[in-house]
């Protein structure tokens, strides 16, 4: 548990490096919601690819991790269907109003001091605070 | 070429993503939960993103990308609504259910059939929002 910080910091680092690498060699930006949004809303037809092989090594790689060295891994969701597709649903098309998510307004826009990015995690954290104070604390679904 | 380096990008990631506990719904739960049992290890995931993402976006400056192409253009100054309506909506999911699309995609081999309900819905939600768009900006032209 002490040591939950440094592996956040190994594994926000890698994180860190794949945008790098993403942007340095095939000159994108590396936004999760983005690259799995145009290819279901159709509005990125041509870049197949290149963004279904992104894809298949985020599916892909981590479950080649956990197969070899962390086979108890889990995510912890809530076994509350009603609540998974609520959440599922939001996160999918708030993420496509606002143009981008974690990955596209958290790691690449703040690294750029872009205001779009920084407004968009200001307001996802703000939002997910309370999201997390009215579901767990007052209402107790999750 | 461009599909090995994407699969390559796609694969740290989601490396990153295991690793960092992002895809531990707990732990975003825990990051979210500054009124109760607060867990700081995000901000270390964030921070540590940050650092070579700052790095590598100077470096973009008077060069090109190394398979050819443009960088993206300057961030748009224009906020809008539809980015604070979407950041808003995507945060009160990502506090209900603890992932965001990145960990959505990487947990999928160990996330049970939860995590594939999640994904499902997550799509299906992308694929609405272009309609819902689309009204968001006629309510607002006509306000």
């Amino acid at each position: 548990m002490q040591m939950d910080w440094v592996w956040g910091l190994i594994g926000g680092g890698l994180i860190g490096c794949a945008a790098a690498m993403y942007l340095l060699i095939n000159g994108r930006v590396m936004g999760a919601s983005g690259i799995l949004g145009g290819l279901v809303d159709g509005t990125s037809r041509g870049a197949w690819v290149e963004r279904a092989p992104f894809i298949a090594g985020l599916v892909g790689v981590p479950a080649v991790l956990v197969l070899l060295f962390w086979p108890e891994a889990t995510t912890y969701l809530t076994p509350n269907l009603s609540v998974v597709i609520a959440g599922g649903l939001l996160v999918g098309v708030g993420t496509r109003l606002a143009n981008g998510c974690t990955s596209g307004h958290g790691v690449c826009g703040i690294s750029r001091l872009s205001l779009r990015g920084m407004v968009a995690t200001v307001f996802y954290l703000l939002a997910g605070g309370i999201s997390v104070l009215l579901f767990r604390h007052l209402l107790g679904v999750i | 070429m461009r599909g090995l380096y994407a699969f390559l990008a796609g694969g740290l990631f989601g490396a990153g993503l295991l690793i960092s506990g992002m895809t531990n719904t707990t732990k975003v739960q825990g990051w979210l939960d500054v009124f109760g049992d607060w867990d700081p290890t995000l901000a270390f995931v964030l921070g540590g993103a940050i650092i070579p993402m700052a790095i590598a976006w100077r470096f973009t400056q008077g060069r090109v990308p190394a398979l050819g192409g443009n960088f993206p253009p300057p961030p748009e100054p224009k906020l809008g609504h539809n980015l604070v309506v979407g950041s808003v909506l995507f945060g009160m999911g990502w506090g209900l259910a603890g992932l965001c699309p990145g960990p959505a995609m990487a947990s999928l081999s160990y996330g049970g059939l939860g995590g594939v309900v999640f994904l499902l819905a997550m799509i299906a939600g992308m694929m609405a929002a272009p309609p819902v768009r689309r009204r968001l900006d006629a309510a607002a032209g006509s306000a």
